[in-house]
């Protein structure tokens, strides 16, 4: 086996990092770099920092849900007529961190991205994550959490089905659909890799546990037939997802009637402000796990480059969401409309919209500059940045809007409690629990795809 | 003894329960206690309760001994709780007497405000009374009523009244004070009665009256004294210094055409103001562009008051500066009034010129925070202007012993001090918290060798009296009183005392040693004596009707004396405080119901607080913002409050509200507020210059329930005036876009038809005073939670009707707009279409329904409500009830847990007990049989519920009118709730 040596990077002729692999890179090296990782005995100091960090908050969120179901939602700051708070702010933010994995999974392999490989399973794995603790919510936040399965079509003895027309029962199916179609394809994918672990596994645990889990995989002609072809149409499954569910989510605002929600551009708005933030939680991952793990040469800077300029383009398609709902605002003539976007800038919550204007506008459009796109300290704070400002947009949009709706006489300003930060907190470190579980226990990095990049070098400086 | 044992073998209850009956107090106990040792009973004990008896030591422990007891009485039926008073009692309607569970009786009875009576009728279930409602055929108040009364139940029910009587703070029983006073008092008729003192507030009672004149009799030396913080004083004395004498004065609203109303808030602080408001309104009232014709209303005063927000016009002005205009309005009349130039002076010529343009057809009309000379003023003016003896009658005073209670108080406080008082007994008050500072009421207090006090709380003054005595609640209670017009209503009770109250009859009777007559025997007695000519029949009716007929105080013509009162000496400071009565507790005597605290206050909206209102200018000028505690001194004394700035506030006037920093109130109402009594006093009863105000740096957090009061140009509240909509009646459609047409829509429009019954709510904002009645009737009729001070500063009110407050205008002197905003029960409803589970649905007649057991609690439904009527249970505000505040709920109406959305049903229970009525009779429901809590209660019929498919009905008239609007129609929501705007009928010589 050869070590990867320390190569300059190649650059495309139009300018860009050309490898999606060190060279130097064998089927041996690939595999050990990355099965080493979840069979060693002891995984690196940083894990165990990040998971005991991860895990606290995870407690905390623990405790902040117990309180929440003994006393109620009125533990958080919602109120008539802010009855959204932090949950569904947070719910919007999880699930549109959760597309980068869809995306990165089933679009760019439809369309043929080979640069994908590297981070195809960290994302995915992170979606699945992210729509967890989106999942967590949506029924947290319900008055009587209690009797949330009424939400479920099911066949009850009054015949009391859903309230079909709701955006709130289409999220049910949305959420639902996505978690369940991104968990199938991860696990498809995983399969040959659990196999490799097994076989590589000296402990009698972890050949006992990626044993079972690896469903008998023996890498026959007719097994990798079967799991291609299973792994393409659940891409083409997931694909449409990408572009449905959060759809489906912003139907929650625009379905509605409250100025700042009732707005046509969202779904495209929101789908883009997804696929803008998932990457952006991604590339805040990979950045430094890559450096702790030693993965530079699986994970290159053709990847982060590529990964910067998805969220360039998404940033200028939410910008563009921003731009026309002024337009509209003031094009509609409704006074309502006027307001609202007046409000939205100068009111009292006027700090966040600016906050977020700078956050989510201006500082992405560093990532114009190659220096800065290749530079991964910097993007990894470009990145940061973003995160923070697609949660400050879904602030605006849930909070802001209701504050300040129709009838003058109930506006009313909404304070986030200690609750309602523990909860946030907490659904954080459930998340950064459940990735760093991830990273000790399963490979991070498709093992199997990547030797497929071994086979085909050409494909590698694509 | 008779047998304990029946042949049968079980135990004789029934002569355990007549040997019971008679016993009280330790008797009881002690008949309880030779029952408990007979071998019968231990029988009983055995075979009954087998495991409770084996604990039946032989040395038995008294605590195991009454607990089985209590089991075993409890359910063998011996229970305390009596659930039909002994005495016969006549409901208002329905027959038969016998109870059927599940539907109301309705009585007929009488609350007291301000110590006159309010007819109202009380519903009662399974014997107890849960919800109040006027009296629309007592010929005074004719069906209104007023946020104390709506509160009543709340009262009533409340589990910090006083549970028993208290001696030196430790419990005793009625029997001990009655031996206590039968010992004492042979001793004070020895000396004819000198020690004795009896302080009452304003009595209307003809039966107590009658008591307290054999006690005086009785007791020729002894001395009965009268006091109540919001003295009528300067009305009286004014009228003395008018006419001579006392006199009451009847004002016909219905008749006035213009109004004057100086310092005078009387749609609301008025004894009569529940009649005031219904024919104010209904000469206010414009349903037929063709014949519209308006009364026209001036209002000056210092502070904003709800007869001051639907004045035409007002002015704010200093309650000094009033006096100088009432003089400038007589000079002006032709009255030698002593008066100058004043800086208003247009304007009274303006109001006078309409004044004499009206003779005969005009009310002027001053406040009790007036001095005696302006009521004395405007008397003469009235008389001149011809409007006494048409707009305005003239009877004997209604009290039937009127006093100035400030000199009556003084009197007694100055027998106190001397030592002289060897007894004192207070029937309600709480003169050691409300008697004005200067007088040193507490301390007089001490030198009593004996003080009583009967009263519904132990309060700060029961604190310093040997005996406390429970108070039974008027709804408890056998007697009687006089309404402003003198109509004598019987009050009967709805419930056996709670907490074993006394009624003021009965510790009378214990003075002059009647031997043990009930309240029922008094009031009966005195009646007796009437001379009616079928007693039973009168008396059976009277309770029946819920008034004495024919009992009204005939009109007596008097003539003013024609001499017009000496000014009253100005001093000129620079800030004016004032007292008020709070529009929510009034004088404080109502602080521990939490609905009245959890009210906004018309303007500022604020709740669980008082605070010190200053205009715009002077928070400008001494850089206040809200909640700034500023230190205010009157007189010596100081006060910290917070302060609020009020638009409409005179601008160096500031204003306090009574009643609030109670020390011992109950659980509710300690310690909220800022008591506004202690910079009263004898020379300021009502506020006067010389105010000093100082801000501290310090900060108090205030809640309100609304923090917003601009319409933002949107089409919530339309306003206009008379002569425009005369002009063109359909003048405030003119620049607005139309609501979308039904058939504008993808769906079938013509879907749907709401073929059966079809309910609609129409409100008139023309009439709406801004009284908050309908608030709290909602919230009694429909079990709506209190939350609390913070609950409400985050925004979790629970009311589901609220009147919103709108300005106009100007910060100093804006126009003022009421609206009550119900659920508007939308036919495209936008809750509807989002709730996930189908929690809120449509029904067949219209209404948005709130299913409780299906919501889940997503809160979808509020955020799409345009109109935020919607109220969630963010927390479980119905947790802790105590048994008693459970006695309160409304049991048609379910009790909402925590996590489930309410809103405004339309009362749809009070439409679901009329539709089952109608349809056992087999017939349409008619107008008017269904009355929602909100329209029932307003006491100027400003809410209309109907069928607006039942062309007849008064709702379908309302909506015809060109002047009715929906709120924000064009969001194409089509509600059921609609409002008629509101125009004013200003006087075209003066600027708008």
């Amino acid at each position: 086996m050869s070590e990867p040596r320390d190569e300059p990077i190649a650059v495309t002729p139009l300018g860009y990092p050309g490898r999606l692999l060190a060279p130097g890179q064998t089927y041996e090296s690939v595999t050990e770099s990355i099965a080493a990782i979840p069979l060693s005995n002891r995984p690196p100091r940083a894990w165990y920092i990040g998971f005991s960090l991860g895990f606290l908050f995870f407690m905390v969120l623990l405790m902040s849900v117990t309180w929440l179901f003994a006393r109620g939602v009125g533990i958080w700051g919602i109120n008539i007529p802010v009855a959204w708070g932090f949950a569904i702010v947070n719910f919007v933010w999880w699930i549109g961190i959760g597309h980068a994995g869809t995306f990165i999974s089933a679009i760019l392999l439809l369309l043929f991205q080979q640069w994908r490989t590297a981070i195809n399973r960290f994302s995915e794995a992170m979606t699945l994550f992210a729509v967890a603790c989106a999942g967590m919510f949506p029924l947290l936040h319900l008055g009587r959490p209690w009797v949330f399965w009424w939400i479920l079509p099911y066949p009850d003895t009054m015949g009391l089905w859903p309230q079909f027309r709701s955006p709130l029962v289409w999220d049910v199916f949305a959420v639902s659909t996505y978690f369940t179609v991104s968990l199938l394809f991860w696990f498809l994918g995983l399969v040959p890799d659990l196999a490799t672990l097994r076989d590589r596994a000296q402990r009698p645990w972890q050949k006992m546990f990626y044993g079972v889990i690896a469903l008998g995989w023996r890498g026959s002609a007719a097994h990798w037939q079967r799991q291609q072809s299973a792994y393409l149409l659940l891409a083409g499954l997931a694909t449409p997802l990408v572009l449905s569910v959060h759809s489906v989510v912003s139907f929650d605002f625009s379905v509605a009637i409250v100025p700042g929600w009732h707005s046509t551009i969202f779904p495209p708005y929101f789908v883009a402000g997804a696929i803008f933030s998932g990457f952006a939680m991604v590339l805040n991952i990979v950045i430094p796990v890559r450096k702790i793990y030693k993965l530079e040469g699986l994970i290159t800077a053709r990847h982060l480059n590529n990964m910067a300029n998805i969220m360039l383009v998404t940033g200028q398609i939410v910008a563009y969401g921003y731009l026309i709902e002024a337009f509209m605002a003031w094009y509609s003539g409704d006074i309502f409309e006027e307001f609202m976007m007046h409000n939205r800038a100068f009111g009292p919550y006027g700090w966040t919209f600016w906050l977020l204007l700078l956050f989510n506008c201006v500082f992405p459009q560093l990532l114009w500059s190659r220096k800065i796109r290749t530079n991964t300290l910097l993007l990894f704070l470009v990145a940061l940045s973003i995160n923070i400002g697609m949660w400050l947009e879904r602030f605006v949009i849930v909070i802001t809007s209701l504050a300040h709706d129709f009838v003058p006489s109930s506006w009313h300003m909404y304070y986030p409690t200690f609750w309602d930060w523990a909860t946030f907190a907490g659904s954080i470190g459930l998340f950064f629990t459940l990735q760093f579980l991830f990273m000790r226990f399963l490979p991070m990095i498709s093992i199997s795809e990547t030797r497929e990049l071994v086979a085909e070098p050409e494909k590698a400086s694509a | 003894m008779p047998p304990l044992m029946k042949t049968s073998g079980a135990l004789n209850l029934e002569s355990i329960r007549t040997r019971l009956a008679g016993a009280r107090g330790r008797a009881y106990w002690r008949c309880l206690d030779e029952v408990a040792e007979t071998p019968e009973f231990q029988d009983f004990l055995h075979r009954e309760f087998p495991a409770g008896a084996s604990e039946w030591p032989d040395g038995f422990s008294r605590r195991g001994f009454l607990q089985i007891m209590a089991a075993s009485f409890a359910l063998a039926g011996l229970g305390a709780c009596v659930k039909q008073p002994l005495e016969k009692i006549v409901p208002y309607v329905r027959q038969p007497v016998e109870l059927t569970p599940g539907k109301p009786l309705y009585f007929a009875t009488a609350l007291n405000f301000g110590g006159y009576a309010q007819g109202v009728i009380a519903t009662s279930h399974e014997g107890r009374p849960t919800k109040i409602e006027g009296n629309p055929s007592h010929p005074l108040t004719h069906g209104g009523t007023n946020v104390f009364l709506q509160a009543a139940i709340l009262d009533l029910y409340d589990p910090d009244r006083a549970h028993a009587v208290l001696r030196a703070g430790q419990p005793s029983d009625w029997e001990t004070f009655v031996s206590a006073m039968s010992e004492a008092m042979p001793g004070h008729q020895a000396k004819g009665g000198a020690g004795i003192r009896i302080l009452t507030e304003t009595v209307t009672s003809p039966t107590l009256h009658r008591q307290l004149r054999d006690l005086l009799v009785k007791y020729p030396a002894a001395k009965w004294h009268q006091w109540e913080p919001l003295t009528r004083d300067s009305v009286r004395e004014g009228a003395r210094l008018a006419f001579g004498g006392f006199v009451d004065l009847q004002y016909a609203f219905e008749k006035a055409e213009v109004i004057l109303a100086l310092d005078a808030d009387f749609l609301f602080t008025h004894p009569a103001s529940l009649r005031f408001a219904r024919d104010f309104a209904a000469r206010r009232r414009v349903q037929d562009a063709s014949s519209a014709k308006m009364n026209r209303l001036y209002v000056i005063e210092p502070t904003p008051s709800m007869t001051g927000s639907v004045a035409d016009h007002r002015l704010p002005v200093s309650a000094q500066e009033v006096e100088d205009m009432a003089r400038a309005l007589a000079q002006q009349l032709g009255i030698a009034a002593e008066s100058g130039p004043t800086s208003h002076d247009p304007w009274i010529a303006a109001v006078a010129r309409d004044l004499q343009a009206h003779r005969g057809a005009g009310i002027v009309i001053a406040g009790e925070a007036q001095p005696p000379a302006v009521h004395a003023l405007a008397h003469l003016i009235n008389a001149q202007l011809g409007n006494l003896g048409a707009t305005i009658t003239s009877t004997a005073p209604i009290e039937p012993a009127p006093v100035n209670q400030v000199t009556s108080l003084r009197e007694l406080i100055a027998d106190m001090q001397a030592g002289s008082v060897e007894l004192l007994l207070m029937i309600e008050g709480n003169p050691v918290f409300t008697a004005p500072a200067d007088l040193g009421f507490t301390e007089a207090l001490a030198r009593v060798k004996t003080r009583v006090r009967l009263g519904s709380d132990e309060n700060e003054t029961s604190r310093h009296c040997h005996w406390h005595l429970p108070a039974a609640h008027a709804l408890e209670s056998w007697s009687d009183a006089r309404a402003a017009d003198g109509t004598v209503t019987l009050i009967q009770p709805l419930i056996e005392p709670l907490f074993q109250g006394k009624t003021p009859h009965e510790v009378i009777d214990a003075l002059t040693q009647q031997p043990g007559r009930e309240s029922y025997d008094i009031v009966r007695a005195y009646w007796q004596g009437q001379g009616w000519t079928d007693f039973e029949t009168q008396w059976r009716s009277a309770l029946n009707d819920g008034f004495v007929p024919n009992t009204a105080a005939p009109s007596r013509a008097v003539k003013p004396a024609g001499i017009p009162p000496p000014k009253t000496p100005h001093t000129h400071g620079k800030l004016e405080i004032n007292f008020r009565a709070d529009p929510t507790i009034w004088d404080g005597r109502f602080v521990n119901n939490a609905w009245l605290q959890e009210l906004g206050k018309p303007f500022s909206k604020l709740v669980w607080d008082n605070a010190a209102l200053v205009s715009p200018a002077l928070a400008q000028r001494e850089k206040l913002s809200n909640g700034d505690i500023v230190e205010l001194k009157f007189h010596g004394r100081t006060l910290r409050a917070p302060v609020w700035i009020t638009a409409g506030q005179a601008e160096n006037s500031v204003t306090v509200h009574v009643g609030y920093g109670r020390q011992r109130a109950g659980r509710v109402g300690t310690g909220v507020g800022f008591n506004a009594f202690a910079l009263r006093d004898t020379n300021g009863l009502w506020g006067g210059d010389g105010l000093e105000l100082r801000r501290t740096g310090d900060v108090h957090s205030l809640a309100s329930t609304q923090q917003h009061h601009s319409v933002e140009g949107r089409d919530i509240f339309r306003a206009g005036t008379l002569a425009e909509f005369a002009a063109n009646p359909h003048f405030l459609n003119a620049d607005r876009e139309p609501p979308p047409s039904p058939e504008d829509t993808l769906y079938n429009s013509g879907e749907f038809k709401y073929a059966g019954y079809k309910w609609g709510l129409s409100i008139d904002l023309n009439v709406c005073i801004g009284c908050n009645a309908c608030t709290i009737a909602c919230q009694a009729e429909n079990n709506i939670p209190v939350v609390g001070k913070e609950q409400v500063g985050k925004g979790r009110e629970m009311q589901w009707i609220r009147v919103d407050g709108y300005y106009r205008g100007p910060l100093d002197n804006p126009e003022m707009h009421h609206q009550p905003v119900p659920c508007m029960h939308c036919e495209n409803a936008p809750c509807e279409l989002v709730c996930p589970v189908g929690a809120t649905v449509h029904d067949s007649e219209g209404l948005n329904v709130q299913v409780y057991n299906r919501c889940i609690g997503t809160r979808y439904c509020s955020n799409n409500c345009p109109y935020k009527v919607r109220r969630f249970n963010f927390l479980e505000f119905n947790a802790g009830m105590t048994p008693v505040q459970k006695m309160a709920k409304n049991p048609d109406v379910t009790v909402r847990s925590r996590g489930v959305m309410e809103k405004c049903t339309y009362c749809t229970q009070r439409i679901n007990a009329v539709r089952i009525v109608a349809e056992i009779e087999n017939r349409k429901i008619r107008d008017g049989e269904i009355v929602t809590a909100c329209q029932a209660a307003c006491p100027t019929e400003a809410i209309v519920f109907g069928d607006l498919n039942d062309p007849s009905s008064r709702v379908v008239k309302l909506k015809a009118q060109p002047l009715d609007y929906l709120m924000i129609g064009e969001l194409n929501t089509r509600p059921r709730t609609s409002y008629l705007a509101k125009l004013r009928n200003p006087n075209p010589e003066l600027p708008s």
